[in-house]
């Protein structure tokens, strides 16, 4: 029956997308269409005393500013502008008041003919500020840290730390070799490729079509009804192609708001189109001081882990994952104690970016298990064997699979572990310094209820429509593979249909969810057409089928096939044209099933070599295995793809990429992506990817998701290597070359 | 970014017709600097003119047995020029170790010269800079100054001037020819940028209403024994944090002739006369190379984020030395150091 899912297919969107056919946020036309420029603020507290329109509204082609001061009604309370993934607090509301709570916020649309005049006007808005002291050092506001207030409900338990499991500090106390470290990880920006934007058709009738560039089409429109007063069917929200996001595009931007303002405001269509600066206020990874603490006993298993964290987060919302709490899971340890404090900055709030808090957290435990294997002069890998956890010690249940142990050996041989000469600064190529590290990874296999419709024709074409998103990860290809083989047809049969609020029910895309969610989806609703198509095909004058139970037969080669017996079929044109029936169309919704006997998780292995030149402190990082646990793969092109671009922004973690600040200004001041770095192809050698198998039964597909775990522990392990070239324990990320001082 | 008016320049002396008496007008050549700060409302010409049609794209043989470049030839025609390949290596290198092979195609050998500092207070209107903005204070002495200067800076500002070219450039002594409409002048490389002193808002001693037209290389080109190392954040597509252009002549190991200059350092490609005296006559080995070393950095001077860069300078020259003396240049496609 898999005759496309676990294959390399290409991307079905891929002619699209390089042809240009693919359309994004920005790209939609329509006559009339008029854009907005955003005016943002240059002081990090305060309020706007004045705001001096004047000199824009003389500049010709200018249509309007907008300003707190003039804008339309929006709601005035903070249950209308809490999305579906907004975190406890008050959210941002565009243009709403004049008060200023971060540096680079919106404060005023210009909207003109072209976005050359717009962009020009905009330049021209004089503003002046009461201003307020302002703080946006995380380290300065180490001791005002609150810590996190118990959770209120299982979803806000899921972020807040577990439970203290045995006596932490005593068994620290007491344990044979000790290990304690503070690592830091700065602020990160997402920089997706694409731009947030907005173009906002006006209909006549005041109804709206927002193609906006999102993770989740429902979570916008049911933001803008409420914001806007407006009724569900009056607001369409599209995104049928997204250039990237990793968790930007989860919350409604500003850029949709302050468009859709626009339009109501002038009825009329319009576009905003934020530059890059401007997207830096949109949402980062939160800078992260860790204190581990380990304590093991001299064979080498663990007795005692303890993590303290301090996450940044904005004065208006608290933002937080779970960021302590994957060091009690990962590893075997009868004692262990978790801390996380909040240290509230004049930021913009921060928002989830891929793996969010494992990808800081495990750099953090990863180094720290290094550390501890040179404590206790054991091997990395080893250490980690010995600490091996069957079990989710948080709930103390198995897992549902977990091919950890495989990752392992199967990472360790493809990269020459055993050839790895203990000592650090003793592996050395002409007058490099060699390093090899490695590192673990984990993140969760979740999956959200979901609502897939299916419409087959009786030419045995088929069109899947669901309202979630292809943020680039492959979403088209998963789906047509999954309906493709559910229903028997040829992959080129199936048609797509997604990024549009107006099909069935999608939660956002994020967390890793949506391949596991989606992918059941399909087959619950083919599942429907098929006992549809069953019911057809009895009703067939003597129909081979006729006494077949639905469980009994299976759709494949575009027909109905006896399982028992597959000279028994009928084919789907037959049954369909018999009954005089052109299309079937079945929307079921798949309900994931509660399974809290057993943990659900994803696993990785990353094994890293670094070279760094011995007299200037140059790192190159030559060689990376990650070898992945991720349940069934759908696309192992696609899945591959997706480890590959966690391994380049791992890379990119350990070595580049961090959000400068002056704290004086309160601004970010390296707000574009050739000051931000993110690593460049000369950056990048070899990486090799490895699936090892994992049946796993939590949904009837055995899909666990993969678009995240493939960043998680890549940092560390490069990090572990560079300690292992030069003798040089870096905890501050990234580790650039002064901070080797060879 | 401002509205402007477009002009097209035909020849020369159009353009410095064009561009006399207006000091809001601007050429473009390759627009890769230009544009961007136009975007970012640090630059506000109302004209800008296109100076791209200009006859300035020859590379020719000059009499004295030098290289004469026009204003207008690209990096990339520039770095793969058979005659700088063989004769200046070293400028081929330091082209090619800049930007990207996209931005490379489009700058200029003008414009590269004339490209201002990525100093990100220079780029944020939000923020006082003295370069941008006279009297305004200078925010990079007290705040982001990783990549910032470690030698020739003022009170008033610690901006680099991030070319690598120029590097090269200064290391090969050579000269930039310049027309306006009171007639032609030739400037000396060393006497083309200057320091920041009080006056950070000039970059370059090129006077409003002067065109480049090109840049002349002298014969000697240290063919044999040179090399451009540039150490940055990243492997490719970054500023430098430290680099070293070099050229020497050898006579065995002992050092006849010799030249370096550092860039990502200060306001203009740092060449100190004093520390290549120290090398000439002497053995080429790394005790020789660290004293040419002590003797260039001995008045550098650290601030928050770079006084590292004190200490990688030092160690960058002796690599770059050392390089150049065993005639193992740098690659700029293997990213390892030679
Ligand atoms: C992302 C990025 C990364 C970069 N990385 C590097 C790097 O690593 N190393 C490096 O060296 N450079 C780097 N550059 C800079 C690049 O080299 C310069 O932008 C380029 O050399 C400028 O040349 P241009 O012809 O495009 O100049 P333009 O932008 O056209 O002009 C620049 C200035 O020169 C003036 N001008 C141009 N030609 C003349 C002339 N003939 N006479 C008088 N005035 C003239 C213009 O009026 C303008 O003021 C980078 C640039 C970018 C955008
Ligand atoms: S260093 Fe120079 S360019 Fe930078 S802020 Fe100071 S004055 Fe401006």
């Amino acid at each position: 029956m898999a005759h496309y899912i676990g294959t390399p297919t290409s991307r079905v969107d891929g002619f699209a997308k390089v042809t240009g056919a693919a359309k994004y946020a920005a790209e939609f036309n329509v006559p009339g269409l008029v854009y907005g420029s955003v005016v943002t603020s240059t002081i990090a507290k305060g309020r706007i005393a004045r705001i001096d329109l004047s000199a824009a509204l003389r500049v010709e082609g200018v249509l309007d500013v907008l300003t707190h001061e003039n804008r339309p009604t929006m709601a005035d309370n903070d249950q209308a502008y809490k999305d579906d993934v907004a975190p406890a607090g008050s959210p941002f509301r565009p243009l709403y008041d004049g008060r200023i709570m971060f540096s680079g916020q919106p404060i005023a649309l210009v909207v003109a003919q072209t976005s050359e005049i717009a962009r020009f006007a905009a330049s021209l808005v004089r503003v002046d500020y009461e201003t307020d002291t302002h703080i946006t050092d995380v380290h300065c506001q180490r001791e005002a840290a609150i810590p996190l207030k118990p959770p209120g409900d299982p979803i806000e338990a899921m972020f807040t730390p577990p439970k203290t499991r045995g006596r932490p500090e005593q068994a620290l106390a007491a344990a044979a070799v000790r290990h304690a470290g503070e690592y830091y990880v700065p602020i990160e920006h997402h920089n997706p490729m694409e731009l947030f934007a907005s173009t906002v058709i006006y209909d006549g009738d005041g109804k709206l079509t927002v193609y906006d560039k999102t993770q989740g089409v429902q979570n916008v429109q049911h933001y803008l009804c409420r914001v806007f007063g407006m009724k569900p069917e009056d607001v369409r929200v599209m995104s049928p192609f997204v250039g990237g996001a990793f968790g930007s595009g989860l919350r409604p931007q500003f850029q949709v708001v302050l468009a859709v303002l626009a339009a109501r405001a002038l009825r009329r269509s319009v576009r905003v189109v934020l530059t890059r600066p401007q997207m830096y206020v949109l949402g980062y990874r939160p800078a992260m001081i860790q204190l581990i603490e380990l304590g093991a006993n001299a064979d080498g298993t663990l007795d005692a882990i303890m993590h303290d964290a301090i996450t940044v987060t904005s004065r208006y919302e608290d933002f937080f994952r779970q960021e302590t709490g994957w060091s009690g899971l990962l590893y075997k340890c009868a004692n262990a104690g978790y801390k996380h404090k909040l240290a509230r900055l004049d930021l913009a709030t921060p928002c989830d970016m891929r793996a969010p808090s494992a990808t800081t957290a495990l750099f953090a435990l990863e180094s720290a298990m290094d550390e501890l294997a040179v404590a206790l002069n054991l091997d990395p890998l080893e250490l980690r064997l010995r600490c091996y956890s069957e079990r989710d010690q948080h709930n103390d249940l198995p897992f549902s699979s977990k091919a950890l142990r495989e990752c392992y050996r199967q990472g360790a041989t493809a990269f020459g572990w055993d050839k790895r000469n203990p000592e650090a600064r003793s592996m050395r190529d002409a007058g490099d310094l060699v390093g090899w590290g490695m590192a673990t990874g984990v993140w969760e296999a979740l999956q959200m209820p979901i609502t897939v419709r299916i419409a087959l024709s009786a030419n045995g074409h088929a069109e899947v429509a669901c309202a979630t998103s292809d943020i680039g990860t492959g979403s088209y290809t998963i789906m047509a593979q999954v309906a493709a083989d559910m229903l028997g047809l040829p992959l080129e049969n199936i048609s797509i249909n997604l990024g549009d609020s107006s099909l069935p029910q999608s939660p956002v895309e994020g967390g890793s969810w949506i391949a596991a969610s989606v992918s059941n989806g399909i087959a619950t609703t083919a599942d429907a057409i098929r006992d549809e198509l069953l019911r057809l095909a009895k009703q067939m004058p003597g129909s081979p089928l006729a006494n077949i139970a639905s469980g009994e037969v299976t759709l494949a080669d575009g027909k109905l096939i006896s399982k028992g017996d597959a000279s028994r079929s009928v084919s789907i044109t037959d049954a369909m044209r018999h009954a005089a029936v052109d299309r079937i169309e079945q929307e079921k919704t798949y309900n994931p099933s509660n399974d809290v006997t057993r943990a659900h998780n994803t696993h990785s292995a990353i094994f890293a070599e670094v070279k760094v030149d011995e007299q200037i402190g140059v790192i190159r990082v030559t060689r990376v295995v990650s070898a992945i646990a991720a349940g069934r793969i759908l696309n192992t092109k696609t899945a591959s793809s997706q480890i590959l671009g966690g391994v380049v922004w791992g890379i990119g973690m350990a070595l580049h990429e961090e959000t400068l600040i002056d704290h004086k200004v309160g601004r970010i001041m390296n707000a574009n992506i050739a000051e931000y770095h993110v690593p460049v192809n000369a950056d990048i050698h070899d990486i090799k990817v490895i699936f090892v198998d994992e049946p796993d039964d939590s949904n009837p597909l055995g899909i666990k998701g993969l678009g995240e775990i493939g960043i998680v522990g890549v940092a560390a392990a490069i990090a572990n290597a560079v300690y292992h070239a030069t003798g040089k324990r870096v905890r501050d990320l990234p580790i650039t070359l002064d901070k080797l001082r060879l | 970014m401002i509205s402007f008016r477009y002009a097209r320049a035909n020849d020369v002396a159009d353009a410095v017709r064009q561009i006399a008496g207006d000091p809001d007008a601007k050429f473009v050549a390759g627009g890769t600097n230009l544009i961007d700060l136009m975007k970012m409302d640090v630059e506000r010409p109302t004209k800008v003119i296109d100076i791209t049609r200009l006859p300035l794209k020859q590379v020719e043989n000059t009499p004295g047995g030098g290289l004469r470049i026009g204003a207008l030839v690209r990096n990339s025609d520039l770095a793969y020029h058979p005659q700088v390949e063989a004769r200046y290596p070293v400028l081929a290198s330091a082209i090619m170790a800049g930007a990207s092979q996209q931005l490379r195609n489009m700058a200029s050998t003008g414009g590269d010269l004339l490209q201002r500092t990525r100093c990100c207070y220079f780029y944020d209107t939000a923020t006082p800079c003295n370069k941008r903005e006279r009297g305004s204070g200078c925010s990079a002495i007290a705040g982001q100054n990783r990549m910032h200067a470690i030698l020739g800076a003022s009170d008033a500002c610690i901006a680099t001037h991030p070319s690598d070219m120029c590097v090269a450039l200064a290391l090969l002594e050579a000269k930039v020819h310049v027309s306006s409409a009171s007639g032609d002048r030739v400037i000396a490389f060393a006497e083309f940028h200057r320091l920041p002193g009080e006056t950070p808002e000039r970059d370059t001693n090129l006077d409003a209403g002067e065109i480049i037209t090109a840049v002349e290389l002298p014969p000697k080109g240290f063919a044999t024994n040179y090399t451009y190392l540039k150490i940055r954040d990243r492997l490719s597509y970054a500023f430098a944090l430290v680099s070293v252009a070099v050229g020497l002549e050898l006579d065995g190991d002992t050092i006849n002739d010799c030249r370096f200059a550092l860039g990502g350092v200060a306001h203009k490609p740092w060449r100190d006369p004093r520390a290549e005296a120290a090398l000439r006559g002497r053995r080429a080995n790394a005790a020789t190379f660290a004293d040419a070393a002590d003797v260039l950095l001995r008045d550098a001077k650290g601030y928050a984020h770079n006084t590292f860069k004190i200490d990688l300078a030092r160690r960058c020259i002796s690599r770059a030395l050392m390089q150049a003396a065993r005639g193992t240049p740098q690659s700029q496609s293997s990213k390892k150091i030679a």
